[in-house]
């Protein structure tokens, strides 16, 4: 069974290019203008979108993300909408993949079962959820896996040789690989330590790897994707949203198109 | 008792960190190898006679161990029911209980090599103690605090900065302890070498519940051994304030399968249960849900979103509990109750006046439920309350409510 993921990423593979994979977080900062920005971003060079499910208690995220995340939450940003932000985005483009990224309380809370169903119906293709770890997979990684969907995992810095197969046992899609030790967005990626890594991972998985945490610019990700099968940016792109509100945090005619400028940019560098 | 009551009590949590559906290990990637090593660490410290050794004789030299178990004679008189004793925790050196924890913690950072130690803190005494134990064995410490309660408890902001401790402001969420721990565990995934992250409470993924509560025993094997000396036979009932459920959990588990002992849990009901919000009663008001490395009762909406508990006590306004204490409450071994912030600051005021001792908030939950059951008993009940702490770090938050100029 091949998902939209799989299919993706074998299309790049034949073009010989990495994938540029955009995090944006699920009504930031208020539905409409979030619509407006992930509907844009294929046109603007993404090829896999993830969409952050906003949590008041992100724990593996730096500034930037969590104030996304309360963004969205004081604009009544919720589970329901962020899957009919899907549904909606799905009504215009149907080939591409998307990932929803988050924690685990609010699908828990949602009921597994029944975020599946509707999530799978809704045009999700796949799942990172930050706070399982292999050893609870029983949660909600098999139940995915059974549904046909990709279970996404984080691989790290930590993620040595005796635990990478662990990490990969049950999983699919692709493999995330965060380039640094500590939160998103804080510290930038050491390209040297990268390529070692995506290289010593690659004997553990057949899995394409996509390596974000830290990157921001063209150039990083022009170097990133010489070694990687992708190159996530996400902080970068949230930032991008921060910076185009008004004082009191209003979507301004410049948000959405501050995001797709720069989604370009690097999606320049990433095919270069 | 509920159907399928367990032999003892007393055996959790299984190898994967559960206690019946409790516990586990929901933290990111990053930290699973740590989790794994701290795991190892502890099993390997707890089985070696040396480890308890050193422990014990800091319990005893340097925290002031063991605490007395002592007969409040005029409460007893005045509820005019229960013979009331109060285990003295608060007797302890930095105030209370959270020492017990933090020694056990710090002796094993030592033997894994760890040299920075960071912690989080609420109402600033687990803070304290870390500051405290990390000066006297020359380690760097950093103590994570929501900004909202470094404003609140000032005075324990200067006793750590005394102590050698950095105190960084957690300025993200709600700005109050759980956005401490949020940021220690942000700590932690970007320092993962060198750093132990020295937990508070009987919360946080596997081990942590397990091994704070090994390390809080001591209140309870204490308890039995003095209640036995003194009455000749175990208390009939134990009452322990719960924010994390620390001090109740050391308190309780050596009593667990000793089924004629009732175990009371009190969570801090604040402005009442009623409001919503506006309390921190996790068990009486809140469902389960995964926060903090652990499946657990925690306060949340309808969206799966944490909602900041509210308590006059800075050190039990938490939104989550120990995942222990949720299972022993679905099995109905401990009655969990709650105490308004009225409540607390009415049995505050009374144990000043007629025991003369000024209790932390945080006990005063217990001691005001004490104060509803305790007429009820026959004179010949045998009721232990544990009194986790002192109340000097809450003299100003009483002296507003009570509109007392200092």
């Amino acid at each position: 069974m091949t998902t939209r993921i799989d299919r993706r990423f074998e299309a790049l593979k034949k073009e010989g290019r990495a994938a540029l994979v955009t995090f944006v977080t699920a009504g930031d900062p208020d539905y409409d203008t979030s619509l407006k920005i992930i509907a844009g971003l294929p046109k603007a060079g993404a090829d896999v979108i993830e969409i952050g499910m906003p949590f008041t208690d992100p724990m593996a995220d730096g500034p930037a993300i969590q104030a996304a995340g309360l963004r969205a939450l004081a604009a009544g940003q919720n589970m329901k909408k962020t899957l009919k932000l899907v549904k909606d985005f799905r009504k215009q483009d149907k080939d591409t993949p998307i990932v929803l990224m988050g924690y685990y309380n609010p699908v828990y809370v949602y009921g597994v079962e029944k975020f599946l169903k509707d999530s799978k119906t809704a045009g999700v293709d796949g799942y990172i959820i930050v706070d399982l770890p292999p050893e609870e997979d029983g949660e909600f990684c098999i139940p995915a896996l059974k549904a046909g969907q990709n279970f996404i995992r984080l691989a790290t810095p930590t993620t040595d040789d005796h635990r990478a197969p662990t990490v990969f046992h049950n999983t699919s899609g692709f493999v995330y690989y965060v380039s640094v030790l500590g939160i998103t967005g804080t510290k930038a990626p050491d390209l040297k330590s990268v390529k070692a890594n995506v290289n010593r991972l690659r004997k553990h998985t057949k899995l394409p790897i996509c390596v974000g945490f830290g990157v921001k610019s063209a150039e990083q990700a022009r170097a990133i994707a010489k070694d990687a099968d992708g190159v996530v940016v996400g902080s970068a792109l949230v930032q991008a949203v921060e910076k185009s509100l008004t004082k009191a945090g209003k979507p301004t005619s410049k948000t959405a198109k501050a995001v797709h400028a720069l989604v370009s940019d690097i999606a320049q560098g990433v095919r270069s | 008792m509920n159907v399928n009551t367990p032999n003892s009590f007393r055996t959790g949590p299984d190898e994967n960190g559960l206690f019946g559906i409790y516990g586990g290990r929901f933290v990111a990637e990053t930290l699973m190898p740590l989790i794994l090593e701290l795991e190892q660490a502890y099993k390997a410290a707890k089985a070696d006679p040396s480890f308890q050794a050193e422990l014990d004789s800091f319990l005893e030299h340097y925290v002031g161990r063991p605490s007395p178990l002592y007969f409040a004679e005029r409460m007893t008189e005045h509820l005019g029911g229960a013979k009331i004793y109060f285990k003295r925790d608060e007797l302890n050196h930095t105030g209370a209980h959270k020492i017990n924890n933090v020694m056990g913690q710090i002796l094993l950072a030592r033997r894994m090599g760890k040299k920075r130690i960071i912690a989080e803190t609420g109402a600033g005494q687990h803070g304290v103690a870390t500051a405290t134990a990390c000066a006297r064995f020359g380690l760097e410490c950093i103590v994570y605090m929501g900004e909202v309660d470094m404003e609140r408890q000032k005075p324990n902001v200067f006793r750590m900065k005394l102590l050698g401790a950095e105190v960084v402001p957690a300025k993200s969420g709600s700005r109050t302890l759980k956005d401490a721990l949020n940021e220690a565990l942000r700590d932690w995934v970007a320092n993962v070498e060198d750093t132990f992250y020295c937990i508070g409470t009987v919360a946080g993924p596997h081990p942590y519940p397990e091994m704070v509560r090994d390390f809080q025993s001591v209140i309870g094997r204490e308890t039995k051994e003095q209640m036995l000396k003194r009455e000749g036979r175990l208390p009939d009932s134990l009452v322990a304030a719960i924010g994390g459920g620390s001090n109740a959990m050391g308190l309780f588990h050596p009593f667990l399968d000793d089924k004629d002992v009732e175990i009371i849990g009190v969570e801090a009901a604040g402005l009442g249960l009623k409001t919503k919000t506006k309390h921190a009663a996790s068990i009486t008001g809140g469902k389960p849900g995964v926060l903090h490395g652990n499946r657990t009762y925690l306060l949340m909406d309808d969206d799966g979103q944490i909602i900041e508990g509210h308590s006059i006590s800075a050190g039990l306004d938490y939104p989550g509990i120990g995942p222990e204490h949720a299972w022993l409450h679905d099995m109905k071994r401990v009655e969990y109750v709650s105490a308004t912030d009225k409540e607390a600051l009415d049995a505050f005021q009374l144990c000043c006046k007629l025991e003369g001792i000024i209790p932390a908030l945080e006990p005063s939950h217990a001691l005001a439920h004490v104060m509803k059951i305790a007429p009820k008993k026959p004179k010949d009940h045998l009721m232990v309350m544990n009194l986790c702490g002192r109340g000097d770090k809450d003299i100003f938050t009483v002296a507003d409510i009570l509109g007392a100029k200092l």
